[in-house]
């Protein structure tokens, strides 16, 4: 029943064939048997796990399940508000913090009938590529335990790469869904900025953050996008916007579509292996009747440097809240100000200091304009370049990374980390839906992530020419062997 | 902007106990920064109740406590009653505005940033017309913004002295509307009626409950002083704590002695944030420009702009009431009240609809003079009971207006004499029964029957033969005596005017 997708999961509930029960010990006897070498989860929630699996047994037993998620064994990013389980975001400063409430994601989940195992691990408050800067573990890549999952959301990744979840979520700023997704050989969507409630994730980048699913299969990130998608009025940045049935959109097919290629994303030092499987993907894409035109993303090259001063401006004010006084970590001190600035300096750790800092500066009075302002401005540039693009194309087509998981340890200059995201990072300025999807391995048989953008709200067709690709290759069949 | 101060290290005053007369060599320029809570049933950005006064934290929830990962939603009633405020200003409501994060750690502030409004206000350019000396003066508002209050520190003893301090969140995401005015204000006493005149709007409008104790109603003041005649302006200093009328004037005329005694000295005003010390009656220095915060303002990314619909704009205003200054002027020349009777009516927009509710009232007799006696009835009576500012105590007086009416309808009629009416207006408001039903239940009703009467007045002049006496030798103030003892012998409620003719009558037949 491992590495079986939830459609499958559920078609055996139906069938009587699994039971959600058995379903959720068995994920939890492997999570004990091969998280100590992965180390995916922070948290697992076995006890509560088991006693939603009895409650969507039941459900099955009586004909009356809550939808195709109900019994899906899944697993959560831990920045997800999750009530009465404790939420780290990976970080010390929020050791022991218990949140009172569900986030509104985590709400639909439980209302759809899923069986969430556990807290997984990210980077600390998702400020990373490769999960190796969570305060408490790194995680590794079950392809190769010597290298990265990717990051921020590498937990979640590794988990569904690793057959200990059916499926997850995690968080997407710069790339942390689909960069870890193509590292890890699985499905990571990242939805339209807007799509899926925000609240209760908890706040890198106020205006770049998205939730979205990792799953084996695009079946299943259609599924699982379908239970989180939709307006939310506890988040005014959401969008009232119909969600569409996106399984029954995914068999259309990309015949008469038109796929751009963007030059940009074709860069000098990129690895050849990485090309070589997205050029094939591209002709598989072809072969089932896409046209493929290039289109020009010139700002694509400004797009990094605008995020490095966008994202760590927001996060220097959405971090701003962790300092001792009301929930978390507090050291002790003389009084409030040495108190604040001690906590701080013990609860976060050196990334998360150095994006404080770098945020901090670039919106001080003097520097606003200069900084955050002309970052801003990229931004509109980008999300204008993406918009003209897509008035003659429906869908960009690209590599979801230059490289495929690179060795734990092996990128000690921050610059050369944030690099990983130069093709992610664009999705997000323009607030647009990707998929990365595995399109094959590395000559050292690591994954590799095909990447689809879409317009704002067309996850449909993103997903619907990523299934098409999917159904056509038998990359979704390979799963690692874990020792 | 509110905020609460830093605790300063130098407890003592840069420069107490100044005396001297205030300046004549130099001009005083003040504006004012208003805070007022706005009258909501919930917070500006999640559903917590505003109540005043509740257990500790007890009104709060993930959102107002800055828990992480929650996001703010706007509450509508707040932006109605900030543009229900920039109207009655005469603002400009911008079609969009922006919320924006201020930076600053506190740890009454949950986030350490405070969703305010920097670039983009809700309402630009308004004014409020107030009087001065009487005559009329238009003092400028800049701007008015909508932003969230912060919590409360509940320290453990003095502050010098607290070994801990906690937090109360009921008051943080409390509605607050910031109204800065421009600096067009001459003298701490201009402020201080500037700020009369404002709360007086706010009250009209119901948008804030005015209560300045409590802190709904704050106000921080920017004061400079510049050589007289000249058009630059000089270093301005921030006082904040001022929270009554009284302190602002105060304060006001503290700090610009302050000032003045400084520049005559030839120094130069450091500009700095500073408090003011109510119990000890000075200003010290909070912090100085070099230590000012950088707020760092921008965009709160959890909050779209926020579009403001024009139609809902004309409807706002078309739901205005009229403000008091305007009243004040038609209580003045539709029922001939003195100035002072209108001033005192108009403070608060419940106390002159009470005015104007016994008006309606049918009387029994519609003399011209009616509109002054009712406000007599008001001023002296009802405001002697309740406070005149006070909306609700208004609304919900024992006495309704028709009660009050009612009463004066049984003087009128000469049921009962005006001296009985001032005891039972006591009692109506102690029992909320109306005039008629306390009259007959305790048989005021006055004694008006010329017999009956006749046969008191009799016994009263048989019983005091030397008050007759001494009126037969001329003397004319034995009659006042015996008015008054005829009306003790009835309680009080002989009809004087007939005890009066009574009294007349029988002594004219006395021989002289």
């Amino acid at each position: 029943m491992i590495y079986q997708p939830i459609h499958a999961l559920a078609d055996a509930y139906r069938r009587g064939d699994l039971t959600p029960p058995a379903v959720a010990e068995a994920y939890l006897a492997r999570i004990d048997a091969v998280d100590g070498r992965v180390g995916a989860y922070l948290t697992v929630v076995r006890e509560q796990a088991l006693a939603a699996a009895r409650e969507s047994e039941r459900r099955w037993r009586t004909g009356t399940p809550l939808g195709p998620l109900d019994g899906a064994p899944i697993a959560l990013k831990d920045v997800l508000c999750t009530r009465g389980v404790r939420t780290t975001c990976g970080s010390k400063i929020l050791e022991g913090f218990v949140p009172p409430y569900d986030a509104t994601v985590v709400e639909r989940l439980r209302a759809a009938g899923a069986v969430i195992l556990g807290k997984t691990n990210l980077d600390e408050f998702a400020m990373g590529s490769s999960t190796e800067h969570s305060a408490f573990h790194p995680t590794r890549n079950p392809w190769d335990l010597t290298r990265v999952p990717g990051g921020s959301s590498g937990g979640s990744a590794a988990a569904v790469a690793a057959g200990i979840a059916a499926g997850g979520f995690g968080s997407d700023t710069g790339g942390s869904i689909r960069q870890p997704a193509a590292f890890c050989g699985v499905v990571g969507l990242k939805p339209t900025y807007g799509r899926v409630s925000r609240y209760g994730l908890v706040a890198l980048a106020s205006s770049l953050d998205q939730i979205g699913p990792f799953a084996q299969d695009l079946t299943d990130a259609a599924h699982l996008l379908g239970v989180i998608a939709g307006h939310d009025r506890r988040d005014a940045t959401s969008i009232q916007a119909p969600v569409p049935d996106y399984v029954a959109e995914l068999a259309r097919g990309v015949a008469g579509l038109t796929l751009g290629l963007p030059d940009e994303y074709f860069i000098d030092g990129m690895d050849p292996d990485v090309e070589r499987a997205v050029r094939a993907a591209i002709e598989v894409l072809k072969s089932l009747g896409a046209r493929v035109e290039s289109v020009s993303l010139p700002t694509t090259k400004h797009s990094l440097a605008a995020y490095y001063v966008i994202l760590p401006a927001e996060a220097s004010s959405n971090l701003a809240r962790y300092d001792g006084v009301k929930f978390g970590l507090r050291v002790p001190a003389r009084d409030i100000v040495e108190m604040e600035s001690r906590t701080r300096a013990a609860g976060f750790g050196a990334e998360v200091k150095r994006r404080i800092m770098l945020g901090t500066y670039a919106l001080s009075a003097g520097y606003y304009d200069a900084y955050y302002g002309k970052a801003q401005s990229v931004r509109t540039l980008v999300r204008r370049e993406f918009a003209a693009a897509f008035a003659r194309v429906d869908l960009i087509v690209a590599p979801t990374t230059p490289n495929v998981a690179f060795k734990l340890g092996e990128k000690e200059d921050p610059l050369s980390m944030y690099l990983n995201d130069v093709f992610t990072i664009p999705g997000n300025l323009a607030g647009i839906p990707g998929v990365s999807v595995p399109c094959g391995f590395s000559v050292s048989g690591l994954p590799i992530g095909l990447q689809l953008l879409g317009r704002p709200l067309d996850e449909a067709r993103v997903l619907r020419a990523a299934y098409a690709y999917e159904q056509a290759t038998s990359w979704r069949t390979r799963h690692p062997e874990l020792p | 902007m509110t905020e609460p101060g830093r605790i300063s290290r130098r407890p003592l005053p840069d420069r107490a106990g100044l005396t001297d007369p205030a300046p004549t060599t130099y001009d005083v320029v003040i504006g004012l920064e208003v805070h007022a809570q706005l009258l909501t049933r919930s917070k500006m950005f999640c559903g917590c109740p505003t109540t005043f006064g509740a257990a500790p934290n007890s009104q709060t929830c993930p959102v107002c406590q800055g828990m992480p990962g929650v996001l703010p939603v706007v509450n509508r009633k707040a932006v109605e009653l900030a543009i229900r405020t920039a109207l009655a200003f005469g603002c400009r409501v911008n079609p969009a505005c922006r919320f924006a994060r201020k930076h600053y750690y506190y740890p009454d502030m949950p986030k350490n940033y405070q969703i305010s409004q920097y670039e983009e206000p809700l309402a630009e350019d308004g004014h409020l017309e107030i009087d001065i000396d009487g005559a009329p003066r238009t003092i400028g508002i800049q701007r008015l913004h909508l932003e969230e209050d912060v919590g409360k520190l509940v320290h453990e003893g003095s502050l010098e002295t607290a070994q801990a301090s906690l937090v109360d969140f009921n008051r943080s995401g409390v509605p607050l509307m910031e109204t800065v005015s421009k600096p067009d204000l001459r003298s701490p006493e201009e402020a201080a009626t500037y700020l009369k005149a404002f709360r007086s709007v706010l009250l009209f409008l119901g948008v804030c409950d005015g209560n300045m104790e409590e802190g709904s109603l704050r106000c921080d003041a920017n004061v400079s002083l510049r050589p007289r005649g000249s058009t630059t302006l000089g270093t301005k200093v921030e006082i904040k704590n001022l929270n009554s009328f009284r302190n602002v004037q105060r304060a006001l005329e503290f700090e610009v002695r302050r000032q003045a005694q400084a520049l005559d000295a030839g120094e130069r005003i450091r500009q700095e944030t500073r408090l003011w010390d109510a119990d000890r009656g000075y200003t010290r220095s909070m912090r100085s420009k070099e230590y000012a915060h950088d707020y760092r303002y921008f965009p709160e990314p959890d909050l779209v702009p926020l579009r403001i619909d024009p139609r809902w704009v004309d409807e706002i205003r078309a739901g205005l009431p009229e403000l008091p200054r305007a009243r004040r002027q038609r209580f003045v020349a539709q029922y001939g009240l003195p100035a002072y009777d209108a001033d005192v009516l108009t403070q608060s927009r419940a106390l002159g609809d009470y005015y104007e509710a016994v008006l309606r009232e049918p009387a029994a007799s519609a003399g011209a003079d009616r509109p002054k006696i009712v406000s007599n009835w008001v001023m002296s009576e009802l405001l002697r009971v309740l406070p005149g500012d006070d909306e609700r105590a208004i609304e919900t007086s024992p006495i309704p207006p028709h009660h009050l009416a009612g009463l004066l309808r049984l003087i009128d009629d000469g049921t009962i004499s005006g001296r009985i009416a001032k005891d039972v207006f006591q009692k109506m408001f102690d029992s909320r029964e109306d005039a008629p039903t306390i009259v007959g239940r305790e048989g005021l009703t006055q004694v008006a029957d010329a017999t009956a009467l006749g046969g008191i007045v009799d016994s009263v002049m048989a019983a005091n033969p030397k008050a007759i006496e001494d009126f037969r030798r001329g003397k004319t103030a034995a009659k006042k005596s015996l008015f008054g003892q005829v009306m003790k012998a009835t309680g009080g409620k002989a009809n004087p005017m007939l005890v009066d003719r009574l009294l007349e009558d029988k002594l004219s037949k006395i021989q002289r």
